[in-house]
């Protein structure tokens, strides 16, 4: 490797009770862009937070030289006037501030020590430009996208003079066009002589940028692998130890009669400022089925799901459900349950999750009546049922009293999932299921699809990566702007044509 | 010693509030060369921090919601000076008077619960208005005099001791029985818990360390009836304190309706899309505290013999530092009913062993202050380090 901007030197960094880092080698070279591969819990993040200075010299052991010094950072501020940046999955913006403020927070711009909002705005406006931001550095964060809010994370990092940019999951939010733009910018970056680290799951987008691949597992360095010419399966192989021959792996479902329909479902914004977000929206689901509903972000697929799962989103203007033909009457979550569908969020912590309770409790949660005896929870029973979810589901971890929050993304994700199997119900509705959990927690989750389709429930997938659509669906139907523009059986369908059909109506 | 040590590492916040709860009785005792344990002494500080416990115990539940509620004192004052008007003016018997108060009581919970369930007004903001309103309504209702005596049956259960069905002398013989059943009750309790948790292959305590448990808990349990018998016996008070303190354990505990409220503290949307009613849950903790608000008012008027405007000042700020010392975190999720009743006992102790000591009331307040920061602090920090 030419000169390197930071060698990382047998890092060792340990939890009470778990090795995260075990004798970790990593070394970047100045001016590439290196890809940091890993399943969830192998250690990327603890490397990254090793370098910036969170875990502080002291709490871990080994060297870090970074630019040719050894150094060793105390806070993330340390880190930062070194150069070295980190945005974080979680984008650390102020929602009721303008673009301005927030690249700016913490480095003010002052003339004569009171804010310059001149000199404060002249410079954001450079910045935005740099990172081809299209909104005012006027507008609050919280009127712009994800995609967006993005470019304003790099941009701040930019005004701080960033020499080694850290970036961890910076698509997983993105739909495709703002994950390609999000990119080429890095790549502008490189040529400008700014080092790039990015933490990825997807794949494809590590193959078309980086230069260099590092592979973790386990908390230990597998390899570093130039980019040249090698497949995604080579990197799956490092990933998981053993290669992953069929990420889809295929089932033998026999589709059964309808079981599930929406019809003509119309849902509009409580502030009704924006205009409508589902117009006529129809479909069904078989029984032993799995649907995919194919939409960019904003096309109100969540919004769609939300409000079919006991109007929790929006304002209910019209439309119909039928389970086996049947019109039921759903206003409420608890309703909707008492059906038997089952709605998984695309946003575990947000939604679907209390991060401060225990394995156990957050799959009782849903279906805590089944668990009474009497008046009362029999807690025997719920240890049970939480021992039994955890081995179905392969969840890793010491003890199902373990706190959520204190699990992998993937395995957070097999706790949901496992709430909603303990309803039993006989429709799901996964919303991203896979969002940020690695490869491996990935083809299990995919597994369980087929698995519940085999035992003849109706499955309704809503994705925003194709492949995983196409692999995983009997039938897809694509959803733009709030009304669904085609329905494809899996024979017919391509990425090509989906892209097409999920990017009608635009503009009206 | 090493599963001990495990154990106290693993429940610092737990044993920490015993241990500091122990740590008070101490120095006070050494301070107050023993007067703090004698028989009368104990007696009183039940009797005078009943109201602020059955307070606390309403408080922790709405804290574990993730609300707050700053009415409690006033809603206390007015339900006592509703109780004043019924038995005093109106002459109404004890049997129609009290239900009456208890439904002004849940009443006022329901109001309070409508605007911060229903109609998402924040918690701070309705009890807020909701702590000036009832404190003129009492005044009110008052036209700003005391109203006193109440009739002698009314104040049966707020100041009264359990009769001695035996006629014992030196001891009230009847606590001494109550106290035998009772800690007999509790042994038995936990031997069968333990049983059935080895059948069931969970893991327990090592032997030793289980009967130092149960001695250690029947000692304590012995060494208060002690002090309680040899002064006038049980007083009704406890016999309330304690089905309050029980029932709420667990219903908190053991309860589909207790494990929702924990929920909807933890995560609300989460909670929601899970089929938990939270906006149900949230009213009626706020019904649940109207009432419990209500029978502190009736404690404290019956203890005072009198209906006055000043009754329950500062008895919300007390509610909530005893709910929050006691394990309560005021983000929502977390809390116990324990934790609360021994928070309360903690300011009760702090209140009552420096008044002995002939501490001024100035000084109280600044120390109560710091050890309800420092207690905070404690917790915080610990938690912290944790991570």
């Amino acid at each position: 490797m030419s000169n390197s901007i930071l060698r990382m030197k047998n890092i060792t960094k340990e939890f009470p009770g778990v090795k995260a880092l075990d004798d970790v080698n990593f070394e970047v070279a100045e001016g590439e862009i290196h890809a940091l591969v890993g399943e969830n819990g192998a250690g990327k993040s603890t490397l990254m937070k090793v370098l910036s200075g969170v875990h502080p010299k002291g709490t871990y052991k080994g060297d870090i030289i970074y630019g040719g010094e050894e150094t060793a950072f105390e806070t993330i501020n340390d880190s930062e006037e070194q150069g070295i940046v980190i945005i974080h999955q979680e984008l650390a913006l102020i929602p009721e501030l303008s673009v301005a403020e927030n690249i700016f927070l913490g480095n003010e711009q002052l003339t004569h020590r009171f804010l310059d909002w001149r000199k404060t705005n002249n410079k954001a406006r450079e910045l935005t430009k740099r990172v081809g931001l299209k909104a005012d550095v006027a507008d609050l964060i919280n009127q712009i996208g994800v995609g967006q809010q993005q470019l304003v994370e790099i941009a701040k990092a930019l005004s701080k003079d960033v020499k080694l940019l850290i970036l961890d999951e910076p698509t997983a939010a993105l739909n495709e066009q703002e994950s390609e733009n999000l990119l080429n910018l890095i790549e502008e970056f490189k040529a400008q002589g700014i080092t790039s680290i990015i933490i990825s799951h997807k794949l494809k987008e590590v193959l078309s940028v980086a230069d260099n691949i590092t592979i973790l597992r386990d908390g230990k360095t597998i390899e570093t692998i130039k980019n040249d010419n090698i497949s995604e399966n080579r990197i799956i192989k490092g990933m998981v130890g053993r290669e992953l021959s069929d990420l889809y792996p295929s089932r033998n479902n026999t589709v059964g009669d309808v079981k599930f329909e929406i019809e003509n479902w119309s849902l509009d914004n409580i502030s009704s400022a924006k205009k409508q977000i589902i117009t006529n929206a129809s479909l069904n689901v078989r029984s032993g089925e799995v649907v995919g509903i194919a939409g960019l972000m904003g096309a109100g697929r969540t919004e769609f799901m939300m409000s079919v799962f006991g109007r929790s989103y929006g304002k209910y203007l019209d439309g119909k459900i039928k389970i086996d033909g049947k019109e039921v009457n759903i206003t409420n979550v608890k309703e909707a349950i008492d059906h038997g569908i089952a709605y998984v969020s695309e946003d575990r912590k947000e939604y679907g999750l209390i991060l401060d309770e225990s394995i156990k409790q957050n799959i009782s949660l849903a279906n805590l009546h089944a668990l009474k005896d009497g008046m009362t929870v029999n807690s025997y029973k719920e240890k049970d049922v939480g021992e039994e979810y955890r081995q179905k589901l392969n969840i890793k971890t010491p003890s199902i009293e373990q706190k959520v929050s204190n699990l992998s993304g993937g395995n957070q994700q097999k706790v949901v999932l496992g709430k909603w199997m303990y309803t039993d119900p006989d429709i799901l509705i996964l919303d991203e299921p896979t969002r940020g959990i690695d490869v491996g927690a990935k083809s299990e989750i995919y597994k369980l699809i087929n698995e519940l389709a085999a035992q003849g429930k109706s499955v309704l997938v809503v994705s925003s990566e194709l492949p995983e659509l196409l692999g995983v669906c009997d039938r897809i139907y694509t959803l733009s702007f709030g009304e669904i523009t085609g329905e494809f059986p899996i024979e017919e369908a391509e990425q090509e044509k989906l892209m097409t059909y999920m990017t009608l109506n635009g503009g009206n | 010693m090493n599963e001990l040590k495990k154990l106290m590492k693993n429940n610092i916040e737990k044993f920490g509030m015993v241990i500091a709860l122990a740590g008070l009785i101490l120095i006070f005792s050494v301070l107050t060369g023993g007067t703090i344990l004698s028989p009368l002494n104990i007696t009183n500080l039940i009797m005078q921090n009943s109201y602020i416990i059955i307070l606390a115990i309403g408080m922790v539940l709405v804290i574990i919601t993730g609300e707050i509620d700053l009415s409690v004192g006033s809603v206390a004052a007015f339900v006592g000076a509703v109780a004043g008007v019924l038995l005093i003016n109106l002459e109404l018997s004890v049997y129609i008077a009290i239900p009456l108060a208890l439904l002004t009581g849940a009443l006022i919970g329901a109001w309070h619960g409508f605007w911060i369930a229903y109609m998402k007004i924040p918690a701070f903001i309705v009890t807020l208005a909701g702590m000036l309103l009832f404190r003129g309504l009492t005044m009110v209702t008052l036209g700003g005099r005391t109203l006193a005596p109440f009739p002698a049956e009314f104040r049966t259960i707020s100041s009264q001791f359990i009769d001695d069905w035996f006629n014992g002398n030196e001891y009230h013989l009847l606590t001494i029985v109550i106290a035998a059943v009772a800690i007999l009750s509790y042994v038995v309790y936990e031997v069968m818990r333990r049983r059935k948790n080895i059948e069931l292959n969970i893991s327990v305590e090592s032997n030793g360390l289980f009967i130092a448990k149960l001695v250690f808990i029947a000692l304590v349990m012995v060494a208060f009836t002690e002090r309680m018998a040899s002064y006038a016996g049980l007083p009704y008070i406890f016999f309330l304190l304690l089905a309050l303190v029980l029932g709420y354990t667990f219903f908190t505990n053991k309860t589909v309706s207790g494990r929702h409220v924990y929920a909807v503290g933890g995560n609300e949307k989460a909670a929601q899309l899970s089929g938990v009613k939270s906006q149900k849950v949230k009213f009626w903790v706020f019904v649940n505290m109207g009432v419990l608000s209500a029978v502190s008012g009736l404690m404290f008027a019956g203890r005072l013999n009198a209906a006055t405007p000043q009754a329950g000042q500062l008895f919300e700020l007390d509610a909530i530092a005893a709910a929050v010392i006691g394990g309560a975190s005021l983000t929502g999720g977390a809390g116990t009913v324990v934790g609360a009743l021994i928070g309360a006992l903690i300011m009760g102790l702090l209140d009552n062993g420096m008044s002995i000591m002939g501490v001024g009331i100035d000084w109280q307040q600044a120390i109560k202050a710091l050890v309800l920061l420092g207690a905070v602090a404690f917790d915080i920090i610990n938690k912290n380090k944790k991570k």
